[in-house]
């Protein structure tokens, strides 16, 4: 503590993270209340555990900022293999509890792994792209730290827990900043358009439109060097992938996939069966009006009606108990998160805590994007908690280090020695 | 660029997630309702109907519990259908259709599966009710009818269907509503308000209590007794006058507007439309395109009014000034006019006659000439005709009355524009719309509209509208409409001769063997042309009896229109009938025995089957 700067601390992130934690508390107690409940900390119940794991969080949270920043830096490799290693030893020791082998269990307390590997991946890739060797900008080097990301994911997918193992996407944001070529972003930008527009409208009619904007771009175009050939690969590349989404769409994916993306394109409703989730969540929040039913007041809250409500579909739980108003509320504290994770990343002075804050935000933003896409429905449905909010220890834990990390390595930038 | 896209992604992100929020949550409102079906039942308490008395307290309507099973379709499980069928003596392919009636309406809301169980069926059932989860039995209050006639003015009561649910949220498949007559026109009234329960369910349907601590239940409110304004002793005596006649009986209290009795024959049980045996009995009578038992001729036929309307040609030439009522015209069995020398048609009787003389005799080329008068004494014959029209419309004639039953017609009075059009040189005269003088052509009017007529012309110039509805909840009926004076474009000193020539219709005129004792009756005869189409020939068929009258002459108590289709002449039928109502209203009793029996033992069901033989036939006779 003696080598640490308190003075610069980020009250800012501080306060948005309580707030954060607490509301989410308050959500949690009201979908998961029951009749027999003793007292808010009853530990029977969700929230009396989840008031637990807050109160634990404040012994993470003076943990960390007692540790030396250097610290983070130095073991960020250590830190990284032994989280590679507790994700191997889930295909050994792990409990598989609802299709994923993805916890350890002590006792009564289970432990995900998972929750942890996110913090360890983006001090590991922090520490690789800081390193005096590396060049981002050179394609080997690149490979280096996409392996990096990959690892972690590849043995999340393998759990399985797919949606975890999405929130590895969120690097591509880092390493954008960090100097790779905006080509991949772009090209990852039109992968998703031309393959959403290829189940929308079918590989045929997006193909032919392609090459009537292609006809269009050359006509309008003055300088026609090179202009055919680059059209040419353009329309090739569309076409390619136009049709290969249609195969792996039909012949690759499993019948629920399939559906949870037909759901979010309207291209089928089934309230009953696969939509069940999303409906719910939707009728939920759209109960809520401008102010909400109150809290504990929510007739599909406490009716049990949306599935996983204290856990992936809190925000359905804010949506009818706490209104427009407080859901908004809820956008923003995030949004304010994330903004404040990169200012705080750009006011850095080591490239180490540089890429660690950015990274944090970009979890954080893909946790709350696909998150609250879900539950509103305008993301297909992906198993992911919603920071601070989403019932479960690891998580809560796994975020809490995740932010205060980035804390402390703030509020140590000033000293030379870092 | 680098450093802030991920910044405006995030940005983007809490605009298009708020947007989204903005919509689900305050825009699209359908989200609330659903929210409410997913979790809260509704358990509905119905209240009373009403109850409807007669003007002097006689109970018409009361209630009778009736049992429905319900059935709520997401709540059903399998369960032994053969057995079910069997105790509701229903069919199988009855019990699917209403299954699937059932889910296609709502999954969570409950529908009605077979309605209005008989008791023995109800009682048989609640035993086993046990067995059938997802059905429960949910009573009901039917009418119970205290008379078997006027089913006409009551109409009756039946399941709400579709469309009205849609229009009128109030309503819940299943529900009962007024159809027709005074159930529909007091639906409001008579209804009273559905209490409501909200129960808090959890989603494996448990019920876990009353919704927001019971805040918003109502209770019901009983629904509000009505007094009308007809007489339940006239009504039916009125119907058992024109039992094996067809045509319509409306008589008023001039004083009010009240209507005393509205009869139309043929009509049928109220009780045949109670129950599950509603349904197979209207359609039956829907059906019926013949006798037509469900059409209200009181206030739905619009037929040539005949001579009753010479009385208010008349009136009219009087307040125009273009008659003296002592002037005498010539009668030659007939009146010829034109430059070809066209006749129109009259009886035999004394000629010359004056105004009151002209009335009591009914001559025709008496009011041929008043007509022309009228007529002529504007030029072009334009505004003449639309002079006449201004009369006519202030006795409520060509448009709808106003009175509170559903059904009506305009009738018609025709008007200069509608003669330019048959005619689009515009070379009418008065003449050419002669028939007009004598209640023939062009114009047309219901029952109710004469009786209206008769009721102003007992006034002496003025009418109320004439309704049916006396008190609501034991106070009497608010609405202004009905107490509020409608005058008529004549001024009542012109009334008293055309009174005197109806009081002579009794005395020496053309219904002298129809007097009453001790009662004296004003009234005027009326004979209606009246064809047919039999395969596309236009046929002329046997006339329509009409009659008018009111009584006494001074203070009049009562005033009636009598139609009965195809009686051949006015006082044959309608006459007879209209002496006896009035000596039934204003006596109680009946002492014209003879009378009585004679309208009560002629029947014109031969008349009716003549055009529908098939062979030729005569007409008139």
């Amino acid at each position: 503590m003696s080598n640490s700067n308190l003075g610069n601390i980020d009250w800012v992130s501080i306060l948005v993270y309580f707030l954060l934690v607490i509301f989410g508390w308050v959500n949690i107690y009201s979908a998961s209340l029951s009749e027999d409940a003793t007292s808010y900390f009853d530990l029977n119940q969700p929230y009396g555990k989840q008031a637990l794991w807050i109160g634990l969080s404040i012994f993470f949270i003076i943990i960390i900022l007692a540790t030396e920043s250097k610290f983070f830096e130095r073991f960020s490799s250590i830190i990284y293999i032994v989280s590679l290693i507790s994700l191997l030893g889930l295909f050994v020791f792990g409990k598989t509890i609802s299709g994923a082998t993805s916890w350890y269990v002590f006792g009564g307390i289970s432990i995900q792994p998972s929750e942890f590997a996110k913090t360890a991946t983006a001090l590991a890739l922090a520490k690789y792209i800081s390193d005096l060797q590396t060049n981002i900008k050179r394609f080997n080097h690149q490979i280096k730290a996409f392996l990096i990301l990959i690892l972690p994911a590849l043995l999340i997918i393998g759990q399985p827990d797919a949606g975890s193992a999405l929130v590895y996407a969120a690097f591509v944001f880092t390493m954008y900043r960090e100097g790779i070529t905006g080509i991949y972003l772009f090209l990852g930008f039109l992968a998703v358009t031309v393959f959403v527009l290829t189940l929308l409208f079918g590989a045929t009619a997006l193909v032919l439109t392609s090459l009537f904007v292609g006809i269009l771009v050359y006509f309008f175009t003055k300088n026609k060097k090179n202009l055919v050939s680059k059209l040419l690969i353009y329309l090739a590349g569309i076409a390619l992938f136009s049709f290969s989404v249609n195969y792996v769409f039909n012949n690759v994916f499993k019948q629920h996939h399939r559906d949870r993306f037909n759901i979010v394109l309207g291209k089928k409703v089934d309230a009953k069966g696969i939509g069940y989730n999303t409906n719910q969540s939707e009728i939920a929040i759209g109960s809520g009006g401008w102010f909400g039913t109150g809290w504990t007041q929510g007739t599909q809250t406490k009716g049990g009606f949306v599935p996983e409500q204290h856990t992936d579909y809190i925000f359905s739980t804010v949506g009818e108990e706490w209104g427009f108003v407080g859901s908004v509320l809820v956008i923003l504290l995030f949004s304010i998160l994330i903004i404040r994770a990169l200012y705080i990343a750009e006011r850095q002075r080591s490239q180490f805590s540089r890429v660690y804050c950015y990274s944090v935000a970009s979890i954080l933003f893909i946790h709350f994007f696909v998150n609250v896409g879900m539950v509103i429905g305008v993301v297909p449905t992906v198993g992911i908690p919603l920071p601070f909010f989403s019932y479960g220890g690891s998580g809560l834990w796994g975020f809490t280090m995740l932010v205060f990390i980035m804390i402390k390595l703030d509020a140590d930038r000033m000293k030379k020695s870092f | 660029m680098r450093k802030l896209l991920l910044l405006i992604i995030v940005v983007f992100t809490a605009i298009g997630f708020s947007a989204r929020l903005f919509y689900l949550q305050i825009f699209d409102t359908s989200y609330e309702n659903l929210s409410r079906s997913n979790a809260v039942k509704i358990l509905y308490d119905y209240p009373q109907r009403g109850y409807i008395f007669d003007r002097n307290g006689k109970l018409l309507v009361a209630n009778q519990p009736s049992y429905d099973v319900m059935g709520i379709p997401r709540e059903i499980k399998a369960f032994d259908t053969l057995e079910f069928c069997k105790i509701l003596n229903i069919t199988k392919e009855h019990l699917q259709k209403q299954l699937k009636k059932a889910r296609v309406y709502s999954r969570q809301l409950p529908s009605v599966i077979v309605p209005q169980l008989t008791k023995s069926e109800y009682a048989y059932l609640q035993e086993k009710m046990w067995k059938y989860e997802g059905f429960y039995i949910q009573k009901r209050s039917l009418r119970d009818y205290k008379t078997t006639t006027a089913a006409n003015v009551l109409g009756f009561i039946g399941e709400v269907n579709n469309r009205i649910i849609k229009k009128r949220p109030y309503y819940r498949s299943g529900d009962l509503i007024g159809k027709q007559g005074i159930e529909s026109a007091y639906e409001n009234e008579l209804r009273g308000v559905k209490g409501v329960k909200y129960i808090q369910k959890d989603r494996l349907n448990r019920e876990i209590g009353p919704y927001k601590q019971g805040k918003l239940d109502t209770l019901p409110v009983r629904g509000k007794d009505l007094h009308l304004t007809i007489d339940i002793d006239l009504q039916e005596y009125g119907k058992k006058l024109m039992q094996n006649k067809r045509g319509g009986i409306v008589a008023l209290e001039p004083s009010s507007g009240e209507i005393l009795a509205l009869v139309t024959a043929p009509s049928y049980d109220p009780d045949l439309l109670v129950g599950r045996k509603r349904s197979a009995n209207y359609t039956k009578m829907y059906y019926d395109t013949i006798r037509k038992p469900l059409y209200d001729r009181g206030l739905l036929a619009e037929y040539p009014p005949g001579s009753p309307f010479k009385t208010i040609n008349a009136l009219i030439a009087l307040e125009e000034g273009v008659i003296n009522p002592e002037d005498r015209l010539s009668c030659y069995h007939g009146y010829v006019y034109g430059s070809r020398g066209r006749k129109m048609g009259c009886h035999s009787h004394p000629s010359p006659v004056n105004l009151v003389k002209g009335i009591a005799v009914s001559c025709n080329s008496y009011f041929a000439q008043v007509y022309r008068k009228i007529i002529e004494k504007y030029k072009p014959p334009q505004v003449g005709l639309d002079n006449w029209r201004k009369h006519l419309q202030s006795f409520g004639f060509g448009n709808f009355l106003g009175y509170d039953l559903p059904p009506g017609r305009p009738g018609r009075i025709p008007s200069a524009a509608y003669y330019d059009k048959i005619y689009p040189a515009r070379n009418w005269r008065a003449t050419t719309t002669l028939s007009n003088a004598i209640g023939q052509g062009e114009v047309v009017t219901t029952p109710i509209q004469l009786a209206n007529m008769t009721a102003a012309i007992a006034n002496r110039g003025f009418y109320y509208t004439p309704h049916m509805l006396k008190k609501i909840d034991y106070k009497p009926n608010p609405e202004p409409k009905f107490t509020t004076k409608n005058k008529t474009t004549i001024s009542p000193i012109h009334f008293e001769k055309v009174i005197e020539g109806m009081a002579e219709v009794f005395t020496k005129g053309t219904a002298s063997f129809l007097q009453v004792p001790g009662i004296s009756i004003c009234g005027k005869t009326g004979t209606a042309e009246n064809f047919t189409k039999i395969d596309g020939v236009r046929t002329q068929l046997t006339d329509h009896s009409i009659f008018i009258a009111f009584a006494p002459k001074d203070n009049p108590k009562i005033a009636l229109a009598v139609f009965v289709e195809n009686g051949y002449w006015g006082a044959r039928y309608a006459g007879r009938i209209s002496s006896l109502m009035i000596e039934k209203y204003i006596k109680k009793e009946i002492t014209l025995k003879r009378m009585e029996d004679w309208v009560l033992s002629h029947s014109l069901e031969e008349e009716y089957a003549k055009p529908l033989s098939g062979e030729p036939f005569k007409i008139n006779q």
